[in-house]
């Protein structure tokens, strides 16, 4: 007796395929599904038998429409995966004589060349570098000293991530914002002889940006944070990071703003770093986004290395690099990120 | 070599001191550089022409000394030092004739060099912090300047006991408070005396001395950000102004609305010139790059990376793409960024052939080799 398809017996039926002519008969549906389908075969095998000379697109119901669309795909993913056997195959009978594998394209592969990446030996850049804002700490003549502090009124992670942050970096001192304005913490801040001044922006109870002002005269960066880790949600994770200084990797920053950037980040630590302590601060850049994890490490053998990490984990992305100290209104910017213009290109990057 | 300064069309100052030239025919950027080594009181802050004929050009530095560039010899001639380093950086450099110059300096001192002397003929006082001085294209006795609450007077070199214009401020808000002002940048529209001026309070006012208002004729709005650099295209009618974040805009000066952006800068602009006959206008800044827009379609013509942040930046009356032309194919055009991919690896090999940035060969001809740096703290 006609009953109305059930939907989810339409589902079961259409996701076995293998099964079409033997699952007919006893799931309950209606004589007009079995109809369907019946209609769906013979099409299909006409379509089979002559070149499609219409869409699938064109058929109005959304069920016939679908499950031939799911034929068509299962179809596709058939032929894929017989003419990779065959490649197998010859692949393997060829044997010495095979043509190299192929390389995939990746992103990071096809990334377009930007011209701005620093070739070492360049001597107007080493010039431009050696000369720069950061010049009084890579020669060595001051010792990096952090403030780092809030947005006003943070919530419970800011300040924990913060509290974790003065572990992280040595000689890092965390101070309650108190609403103070930026440009008044600044000659404070000089007093005192900081060099740098961190400022973790919260928002909805979650830090969501940092900006990093080197002190005497230096570049302000302002980044987006985002997937912040606190100690107690990493896994296996290792005891807390003592108190020696740690090293510093700082992972493809290649073109001129990349430099500028890594420099930064590497004035953050003292130039010595206590290989004692096997703690070592990793940067890596990768597509414009800067992971930062913080590891200890330990030599098992000269070839074995055992890694255990601890302290916090984040991502940031650079939005904007401003010469001089934090001004964001009259201060001249270095660099923009000007989405619409800098993220057209999926494989151009500017880090 | 001086041939290599004959093909350069666009002259541009650097932060470490190195004078490019860029030659848009050749696709190729040279460096000129007056010391064996390179140091930063050498940073090029103002530059211009010194004479009518091009073909010197006067290179003004932190240290307080002009120094004399001859693009035919490809060298500096000579050096001056005018005025020290104590009164601030030079924020303006003219040419009058007969080999004489004018200075100003950041503390507000306008000084007038003439050639045999090391004293200034003339020497007035324009004010404290002045952020920049244009002469008049026209009457080249002519000059102004502007700067941090200190606004636009226009002088006269031939009496320099005042000025022949000095601007009055805006009138005070709709609270009764008095409105800050800060010049940036100025130019003078030919044809007439008005004097336009881009602020730091993202503002642009016109100023017309023949008229007995003493306030902006025209005052109009743009963006967010100060504005830093100023041009007038060589059509009238319209000037292109920057920002601190590089937004570029070409403004209409009769109705005081948006024309058009020019895209592409990533940092602050710091200085725009238009071309004196094409509508072109070539932009420098702190994103390193040298680039040329055209200003009727607003596209980017040329991209020239130039590895050290721009001051200052020159054209040559003469067709930009002409001259010195038996290298590369003349008619391949700069690749836009985000422009075809594919090619940009295939021509690789191709195209940087051609963009080769000579930093050592300029230099061997009378000034010596670059002393090579030791690299510190490279990571």
């Amino acid at each position: 007796h006609p009953r109305p398809p059930q939907l989810g017996h339409f589902r079961f039926r259409f996701n076995k395929p293998k099964n079409k002519s033997g699952s007919r008969g006893g799931n309950g549906g209606a004589d007009g599904a079995e109809a369907k389908e019946e209609v769906k075969m013979e099409k299909s095998e006409a379509e089979a038998a002559f070149p499609p000379t219409f869409n699938v697109s064109e058929i109005k119901n959304k069920q016939r429409r679908h499950s031939m669309f799911v034929k068509y795909k299962q179809e596709k993913s058939k032929l894929k995966i017989q003419l990779k056997k065959k490649k197998k195959k010859e692949r393997k009978a060829l044997g010495d004589k095979a043509p190299p594998k192929e390389v995939p394209k990746t992103i990071e592969n096809q990334r377009v060349y930007d011209e701005t990446t620093v070739d070492p030996e360049d001597e107007e850049i080493a010039f431009d570098e050696g000369t720069d804002e950061f010049s009084a700490y890579f020669n060595g003549l001051t010792n990096p000293k952090v403030l780092i502090t809030t947005s006003d009124r943070p919530r419970g992670r800011t300040v924990k991530f913060c509290e974790q942050l003065a572990t992280v970096i040595p000689d890092a001192h965390v101070y309650y914002r108190r609403g103070l304005a930026l440009k008044r913490i600044i000659p404070q801040c000089l007093a005192r002889n900081f060099t740098y001044l961190m400022v973790i922006n919260e928002d909805r109870k979650m830090p969501n940006g940092l900006v990093l002002c080197h002190l005497p005269d230096g570049p302000t960066a302002h980044f987006k944070i985002s997937n912040v880790r606190l100690r107690k949600e990493m896994k296996r994770r290792g005891k807390d990071p003592t108190e020696h200084f740690p090293e510093v990797i700082l992972n493809n920053f290649t073109t001129r703003l990349g430099h500028s950037i890594g420099r930064q980040f590497a004035a953050l630590f003292p130039q010595d770093p206590q290989f004692v302590g096997r703690q070592v601060a990793t940067f890596h850049n990768q597509r414009d986004f800067v992971f930062f994890r913080f590891h200890r490490y330990i030599f098992k053998n000269e070839k074995k290395v055992g890694i255990q990490e601890l302290g916090p984990r984040f991502t940031l992305k650079l939005r904007s690099l401003q010469k001089g100290t934090f001004d964001s209104k009259f201060g001249e910017y270095e660099w923009v990120l000007k989405r619409h213009e800098m993220d057209a290109c999926r494989r151009k990057f500017q880090l | 070599m001086g041939d290599t300064s004959r093909l350069c069309s666009v002259w541009l100052g650097s932060e470490t001191g190195i004078l490019k030239g860029v030659s848009l025919s050749r696709k190729q950027a040279f460096n000129f550089c007056n010391a064996s080594h390179l140091s930063r009181d050498q940073e090029v802050r103002a530059l211009c022409w010194g004479d009518p004929a091009e073909s010197e050009l006067l290179v003004g530095s932190v240290d307080g000394t002009v120094k004399t560039f001859s693009t035919e010899k490809g060298a500096f001639t000579e050096t001056r030092s005018c005025g020290d380093p104590a009164d601030g950086c030079f924020v303006g450099l003219a040419a009058l004739g007969g080999s004489a110059l004018v200075t100003c300096a950041e503390c507000g001192t306008l000084r007038v060099w003439r050639e045999d002397s090391s004293e200034p003929v003339t020497e007035l006082h324009a004010g404290q912090n002045v952020s920049r001085m244009r002469q008049s294209p026209v009457h080249r006795h002519k000059v102004a300047t502007g700067g941090k609450e200190n606004g636009l007077k226009v002088w006269d070199l031939q009496n320099p006991q005042s000025p022949v214009f000095s601007a009055k401020n805006l009138r005070d808000d709709w609270l009764d408070l008095r409105r800050p002002q800060w010049v940036r940048d100025m130019a003078f529209i030919p044809d007439s005396d008005k004097v336009v001026t881009c602020t730091g309070y993202h503002q642009v006012h016109v100023f017309d001395p023949a008229t007995p208002q003493r306030r902006p004729v025209l005052e109009f709005e743009y963006g967010e950000y100060p504005l830093t650099a100023l041009s007038l295209p060589a059509a009238g009618n319209t000037v292109v102004v920057g920002n601190t974040h590089g937004h570029i805009a070409l403004l209409d000066l009769r109705k005081g609305v948006v024309r058009g952006c020019l895209k592409g800068l990533a940092g602050g602009v710091r200085a725009l010139q238009c071309h004196a006959s094409r509508p072109v206008v070539a932009s420098c800044g702190l994103d390193r790059f040298l680039r040329i827009h055209s200003l009727e379609d607003r596209t980017l013509l040329h991209k020239v990376y130039l590895k050290s942040r721009l001051n200052c930046i020159l054209l040559a009356s003469t067709d930009l793409e002409a001259g010195g032309g038996e290298g590369g194919a003349p008619g391949v055009k700069e690749e836009d960024e985000g422009g075809e991919d594919d090619e940009v690896w295939e021509t690789m090999e191709r195209v940087e052939e051609k963009t080769k940035r000579k930093t050592t060969t300029t230099t061997t001809t009378e000034e010596g080799e670059l002393q090579k740096k030791r690299k510190k703290g490279k990571d």
